[in-house]
């Protein structure tokens, strides 16, 4: 099976008077078309890791490649583009800018990457808010939406490049279970009908439970990883 | 529309009164440059104007910049004497081989030239009397180098050659004198010599000092009448391009070796007044100016800061730093075009308000005007607008920096 994005002895460490290890010595793989649930408690380094993994930041130690190529090698412009165009993030607070409505803050991605033209752009856009249940919203600012649609609308956006791998850090922390079991529904069928990878950290059990691919972080290692044990 | 500008127009739009704010303070500065440009110009312009029309352009007097050497001097060149208290030689003052000056000079393209000799003498009539400069002038040439006639209220330039012993005199001077055109004053010079003369025109040139103390008669009366005879004291030059004229001066001196003045030399200590005089009107202009870029760093700096997020969200989704820091400095370069553009309405504004002020209790300050002189020209326009862009560029390129160097993890982090 191929692999799209691979760490080896990764471990990234704050530098400072007192150096703060964010996690160490990790080892993971992820082959297209997997799911994978992050748990562990607070302070783990849940989101360290993630944004390790989705070229945010670059460890003190240790390798990441993605698609196989080695990121130490790529300069913050390459690691940028390759944001870009394969990957999409969703945090726990929606980051939609505040000043468009959700059908442009779906746009402002597609526009920068410039695959599609105008009219494409926007047919993508749509089609990806409609599938998301959200057609209605795609003419309303973001202060008009229910916290559950601005989530949603998030991940509309993350998606807006076709990209290969998402990445969510606990994308349900705000939200009723209702519009979690939602979010984690998109996130199923994603991997199922579109082959794409989800990584998505969540303090959530039930949800994580729903994934295939368990990893458990504690103090900034992997304790267990469903693929390995 | 390109996706900067959009987020950058967002940007502003949620902001509007800051925007509004900071693009009147753009609009100011720019304004009152163009409105200040205006006036100073206008006055200075008028200044140079009146001065290059009524006065020659180039004068070369009977005087040598550096004294002539004395003869001792000379004979003990680079010894190790030095020479007090000698006598100086006696020199007649004046141009000397005037006529062959003349000639050279009036030969240049584009040149008029006139000669003149100029002393002091008493004029009187009946019981009064009055000292005045006397000059002595050649009608023909004079006419194409000042234009004196122009000031003439009584008789023409002419009536001095047509008219035998002929004197114009100034209003103030016929005034003192209780004469009037046609009447025959007595002149009297300091060397002796009694000459009556008949008036025959009249100049109010408005400088009281001038009407009041000039008198003009043909060039070879004044030199019997001042016992100078085939002296003259100044050539004065008019050109067709007063540009040439400092140009023109210097060669002449280098040729001639007479004193020669362009009108900026003679005129040099009030173009350097306008030289403070516009440095003064540019600092100010600057300093509103330099507070409008603080307005505009302000405002940058606070999106910067209040839009820390939406910079980490772009980033994480791969927006590079420079893609940043283009939506911010764009920023910076809206509100400075917005404000050259409500600057030139400022500019416009002010220009026609300083139009309608009349100083009538003060009476007519300058011949024949009653209000500001105004320059309308374009320059100021494109020069406000291309300062103020800058400025406003230069202001927001700062935060704008700092925006792309925000690190998306640290704010992600802290928003969680
Ligand atoms: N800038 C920082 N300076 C010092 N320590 C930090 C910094 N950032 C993170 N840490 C520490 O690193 C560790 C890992 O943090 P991280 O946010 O990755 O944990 P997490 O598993 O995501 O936690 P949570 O479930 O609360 O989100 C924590 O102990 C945290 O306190
Ligand atoms: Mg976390």
């Amino acid at each position: 099976m191929s692999t799209i994005l691979r760490a080896e002895g990764v471990t990234r460490v704050l530098p400072g008077p007192q150096p703060v290890t964010l996690v160490r010595d990790i080892d993971f793989a992820l082959s297209p078309g997997e799911f994978v649930a992050v748990t562990g408690p607070s302070g783990s380094g849940k989101s360290s890791l993630l944004y390790l993994l989705g070229l945010l930041d670059r460890p003190t130690e240790g390798r990441i490649s993605i698609e196989g190529r080695d990121t130490a090698a790529m300069s913050e412009n390459e690691l940028a583009a390759t944001r870009l165009a394969r990957l999409g993030f969703v945090f726990q607070f929606h980051f939609l800018l505040p000043e468009f409505t959700t059908l442009d803050n779906l746009l402002i991605p597609m526009r920068r990457l410039g695959r599609w033209d105008e009219a494409e752009r926007e047919d993508r856009a749509r089609a990806l808010l409609a599938s998301l249940g959200m057609d209605e919203a795609a003419g309303k600012l973001p202060e008009q939406l229910s916290g559950g649609m601005r989530q949603r609308a998030a991940i509309a956006r993350a998606l807006a490049n076709d990209p290969a791998l998402l990445l969510a850090d606990e994308p349900t922390g705000n939200l009723d279970t209702r519009n979690a079991r939602t979010v984690f529904d998109i996130f199923e069928r994603l991997v199922a009908d579109e082959h794409r990878s989800v990584i998505v950290v969540t303090h959530d059990q039930e949800q994580a439970a729903r994934a295939p691919r368990q990893v458990r972080l504690v103090d900034g290692r992997i304790v267990h990883d469903s693929a390995r044990d | 529309m390109p996706l900067a500008l959009d987020i950058a127009l967002g940007h502003l739009k949620r902001r509007k009164r800051q925007t509004l704010v900071s693009v009147l303070g753009v609009a100011l500065g720019v304004g009152f440059f163009i409105g200040m440009t205006s006036l100073m110009r206008g006055f200075q312009t008028y200044f140079v104007q009146q001065v290059i029309d009524v006065a020659p352009h180039v004068v070369m007097k009977d005087e040598f910049r550096r004294p002539d050497l004395q003869p001792v001097e000379l004979a003990f060149a680079g010894g190790a004497v030095e020479v007090r208290g000698v006598k100086p030689r006696d020199t007649v003052r004046g141009i000397r081989e005037a006529g062959a000056k003349l000639a050279a000079i009036e030969a240049m393209p584009g040149v008029a030239v006139a000669p003149m000799l100029r002393g002091p003498a008493l004029l009187r009539y009946g019981a009064r009397d009055t000292s005045v400069s006397i000059g002595g002038i050649d009608p023909e040439r004079e006419r194409r180098v000042t234009n004196i006639e122009k000031d003439m209220t009584e008789g023409r330039l002419e009536d001095l050659r047509s008219t035998a012993n002929g004197v114009i005199v100034g209003i103030g001077v016929a005034q003192r004198l209780g004469a009037k055109v046609g009447d025959t004053v007595t002149a009297i010079s300091p060397a002796g010599v009694t000459q009556p003369f008949r008036i025959v025109g009249i100049i109010a040139t408005g400088v009281t000092a001038i009407d009041a103390s000039e008198a003009y008669v043909l060039l070879r009366l004044a030199q019997v009448l001042l016992d100078r005879p085939n002296v003259i004291n100044s050539l004065r030059i008019r050109l067709d391009d007063v540009r040439e004229a400092e140009p023109l001066a210097r060669r002449l001196e280098s040729v001639f070796r007479y004193r020669t003045e362009s009108w900026e030399e003679s005129n040099r200590n009030i173009l350097g007044l306008f030289v403070i005089q516009n440095a003064i009107m540019y600092s100010v202009v600057g300093a509103i100016l330099l507070v409008a870029a603080f307005g505009i760093y302000n405002i940058i700096s606070t999106v910067v800061h209040e839009k820390a997020r939406d910079i980490a969200i772009l980033k994480s989704l791969g927006f590079r730093a420079a893609d940043i820091q283009r939506i911010f400095v764009l920023e910076g370069a809206i509100v400075g075009v917005a404000g050259a553009i409500a600057g030139w309405g400022v500019g416009i504004g002010l220009i026609e308000a300083l139009a309608q002020v009349r100083f009538d209790q003060v009476g007519p300050v300058i011949q024949g005007r009653s209000g500001f002189l105004l320059a309308r020209e374009w320059w100021p326009y494109l020069a406000g607008a291309v300062f103020a862009l800058v400025a406003a560029t230069v202001a927001a390129f700062i935060p704008a920096r700092r925006a792309s160097r925000l690190n998306p993890v640290e704010i992600v982090r802290g928003a969680a």
